[in-house]
Formats: C-alpha cells, sequence, structure tokens
C-alpha cells in the first residue's frame, strides 16, 4: 500500500487531521490500535477552557473554541459543544493577583474573562459552597465550555472517510521506515505502507512510537482517574475546577456529573487499575465544593491517561532530524480542547509548506535550549 | 411499528443499534460510545448482553468473537457520601 501521510493515534487529534487533510485532497491512513477513542480521547473531561496562563495556549484556545463554534455545522453532526463558562476558583490573596495578572493577559488578547465574588460564584453554580471551596472568588470566561469527545471524534472520522481517507482500527504500527533520514514508511500488521509524512499522534503512546524512528521525545504517561454520577436534573452548565485543589467537574449534557481529581496513587505508566484512595478523595473534595452532591450516586469511574511534556504544552511539528516525521503530542491533558487550531496548522503545514510561528515556540527542539515557559495553569 | 427498547436508560432502540452498525460502528465499544448504551443507572445490566447479540447477529459473528466492554467500578451506585467517609443515614 502506498499513501501521503499515515496517521497514528485515533484520538481526537489523529481524527481531525485525517478529516482536514483527506478535505485537501491528500491521501492519509490512519492506524488505531484499539477502536477511535479508545485513549485519552474517550476518557477525558471534553472541557474547552480560553483561561490560560501562556499567550500561546490562549490564542490556541480561543482560535480552536472559533472552530468549535462552527464544527457542528462543518461536520454536518451534532457535536454537543456548548458554552457554559469555566468557573476558576481563587483561594487567597495571593491566587487574587496571580489571577488579576492572568484576566489581563487573557482580556489583552481578547478573552471576555472577569473576577467574580463569592455572591456571584453562588449565582452561577448555585451548589457551590464558597467557604467549603475555601474561596474568596473566581475568574469566569463564559464562552469556554465543552463538547462530547464521543461525537466530535466520530464525527471527524466518518467526513474523512467520506473524503477518501482511510481508517484503520485494531492495526498497530510496529516499525517506522527511515532512510537517509527521512520517513520512507511504516509497517503494520507486516504490511508495508509507503508514505511521505507519519504523524505522531498516539497520545500517551507517543513515546513509543517516536522510538520507533530513532527519536526520544521527553513526554511522560500519567495515569488519571475520573467519575461520573448518576444523572440530575440541569443545576448549572460551568465546568468549575480549581488549580490548588486540582478538581474539576461538571454537568455533561445528559445531566450526570463528570470530574476528575490528582489522586493520592498517581503514577507514570499504563496501568488501567482505578484506585480506591482517588475515589475517596474524589468524593471528599467534590463534597466540600458542592456539599449536596453527597446524596448523588456514583455510577462509574474509570482511568485514562494525560501525556505530559516537561512544560506542559504540547509538542507540534516537523522533527529537526527526521524529516517527514510530524510530531503532535504532549498536550499534557488537553489534547482535546486545543486539537482544532493545533491540527490546522500542522495540515496547512503539510499541504502547503504554511510556516507558524507555534511550529517555532511548540517545536521539540525548544528542550535542547532552556527557554521553557511553563504553562502552569493545569487540572485534573 | 412498535419500538424495541434495547437500552431503557438511555433510550436506545434496537432500530437505533441496526442503524449505528450500518453507519460502521461495529465496535461494541464505538456502539456504546456512540450510543451510550449500558452508560446509564444500571450500567449495562439489561442491555449490554441484548446489544452484544443484536450486534453478533448483524456482523455474522459469535459473541465469544466479539471484543466485551470493560465493566467499570463500582458494581453498584454508590453516595459521594459514603465514599467521602461519611455514614450513610439509609
Amino acid at each position: 500500500m502506498k499513501t501521503d501521510v499515515v496517521i497514528i493515534g485515533g484520538g481526537i487529534n489523529g481524527c481531525s487531521l485525517a478529516y482536514q487533510l483527506s478535505k485537501k485532497g491528500i491521501d492519509v491512513a490512519l492506524f488505531e490500535r484499539k477502536y477511535i477513542c479508545s485513549g485519552a480521547t474517550g476518557r477525558c473531561g471534553a472541557g474547552i477552557r480560553q483561561q490560560w496562563s501562556t499567550r500561546e495556549n490562549i490564542i490556541l484556545a480561543k482560535e480552536s473554541v472559533k472552530i468549535f463554534s462552527k464544527l457542528s455545522r462543518e461536520l454536518k453532526e451534532d457535536i454537543g459543544f456548548r458554552q457554559g463558562g469555566y468557573l476558576v476558583a481563587i483561594h487567597d490573596e495571593k491566587e487574587l493577583k496571580e489571577a488579576e495578572e492572568r484576566v489581563k493577559l487573557q482580556r489583552s488578547l481578547g478573552v471576555d474573562v472577569k473576577i467574580i465574588d463569592k455572591d456571584e460564584i453562588k449565582e452561577i453554580v448555585p451548589i457551590l459552597d464558597p467557604d467549603g471551596m475555601h474561596a474568596i472568588g473566581a475568574t469566569f470566561c463564559p464562552t469556554d465550555g465543552h463538547a462530547d469527545p464521543f461525537k466530535t471524534t466520530f464525527a471527524y472520522a466518518r467526513r474523512a472517510v467520506e473524503n477518501g481517507a482511510k481508517i484503520f482500527t485494531h492495526r498497530e504500527v510496529s516499525k517506522i521506515i527511515v532512510e537517509k533520514n527521512k520517513v520512507k514508511g511504516v509497517v503494520a500488521d507486516g504490511e508495508r505502507i509507503d508514505c511521505n509524512y507519519v504523524i505522531n499522534s498516539a497520545g500517551a503512546w507517543s513515546r513509543i512510537v517516536a522510538r520507533m524512528a530513532g527519536i526520544d521525545i521527553p513526554n511522560r504517561p500519567l495515569r488519571k482517574e475520573a467519575i461520573v454520577t448518576e444523572k440530575m436534573k440541569r443545576v448549572f452548565d460551568a465546568m468549575v475546577i480549581s488549580f490548588r485543589d486540582g478538581i474539576y467537574f461538571s454537568q455533561q449534557s445528559e445531566g450526570n456529573i463528570l470530574g476528575g481529581i490528582p489522586g493520592p496513587d498517581e503514577r507514570e505508566g499504563y496501568l488501567y487499575q482505578p484506585t480506591f484512595s482517588f475515589l475517596n478523595h474524589m468524593a471528599r473534595t467534590l463534597t466540600r465544593y458542592a456539599p449536596v452532591l453527597k446524596f448523588v450516586r456514583v455510577l462509574r469511574h474509570w482511568t485514562g491517561f494525560y501525556d505530559v511534556s516537561p512544560d506542559a504544552r504540547p509538542i507540534i511539528g516537523e522533527d529537526p532530524n527526521i524529516k517527514g516525521f510530524i510530531h503532535c503530542h504532549g498536550f499534557s491533558g488537553h489534547g482535546f480542547m486545543l486539537s482544532p487550531m493545533v491540527t490546522k496548522i500542522i495540515s496547512d503545514y503539510i499541504s502547503d509548506g504554511k510556516d507558524s510561528d507555534y511550529l517555532h515556540s511548540l517545536s521539540i527542539e525548544r528542550f535542547k535550549g532552556k527557554d521553557i515557559s511553563r504553562e502552569v495553569s493545569v487540572v485534573g | 411499528m412498535s419500538k424495541k427498547i434495547v437500552c431503557r436508560c438511555e433510550d436506545v432502540t434496537e432500530e437505533d443499534i441496526l442503524k449505528a452498525i450500518d453507519e460502521g460502528y461495529t465496535d461494541f465499544e464505538e456502539l456504546r460510545k456512540k450510543l451510550r448504551i449500558g452508560m446509564g443507572t444500571c450500567q449495562g445490566r439489561t442491555c449490554i448482553m441484548l446489544a452484544l447479540r443484536i450486534l453478533a447477529r448483524k456482523t455474522g459473528k459469535s459473541i465469544e468473537e466479539i471484543e466485551k466492554p470493560s465493566f467499570r467500578p463500582p458494581v453498584v451506585p454508590i453516595t459521594l457520601g459514603s465514599l467521602a467517609g461519611e455514614e450513610d443515614e439509609d
């Protein structure tokens, strides 16, 4: 078999890339070792946030929101996009100062965000107890939101196939063929597929994929856990998060509360086993934030993996040493929300050789120097 | 035509399942994520076996050949209050 671009990984980024490249008339084959959405995408909170601390993430997220808001129409399927806002707890005066700076930066870049007091917290999410949260206020951006990760990824995949992309599930790439520092093809299930580009969008497994091309990337797979409760009458639309406690939770369109928090036994690796210590810690923190939830039942508890880069920012663009090897990983828990813009930048680069500042600032090469600005606004 | 409900919690009919399989959702996990079968309060106790049978019949596979969904804890729904370590008043 022969194709122009091989994409490894059938999550949100891989499927979006398959869609965008095939729309431009480029031959694409996507390989997913399990099923579509089987990795982090199908296990994530699918929040969409523009409240970041680095200029770059703010713009990427803001541009992504613009794309998300038109995506149901473009993909001709409802992706469940809604803008209920993100409420970010502020716990003390020091955090308030930091929040003021972030809000100033975010507003200067055109994001509609403001600082709110304890009364306003209760107006936006009536079940919250600001004292239990140990909150003195919050920041709130009404245009942040959520989309259904399954619907979005499936819609991308279906439209990609209609455009002529080939999507192979339950097929694992075992080898990447590199000759004279250039990608020549891959081997999947013993079959050789010739190609000019390989895109590594394998999420938490991207380090293993990069190694097949002889590339060492600094990512680590970090096990994360989440819960979902039974359905309740609609009580709030916002996603509630705290950078100090690491908690995030929101009410899904179906009425269930979905959320996560870093667990006491969180560790690197690919273990799928959920832990009771997480469940206990999550339940304690969640009922401290919203006491009335103690009467609500947990239905499911599961694990997923963050693909964590050293500075919690994505790694994108062509490898400086191996021509045709495209990085698209290291999202550190934010792959879903940043995917529209990141995959647009990558597909424009592949189709037209179009350059972007992000291809430089988010290049794998940044880890060689010392100029690393770490994204600090991280939860989950 | 009367509807045949397969998943009562999420209101999924046999017709919905057959249509999704026709659209290419032939992996049980994909079908589950597409239609939310088994994601409701019963956690699939009533619907997953039925849906697996429909998938097997439609794809000409045996139930043994189909990759089963993972059952996720807790086995029965538990209140957040109990999980947080509070005494249950029930």
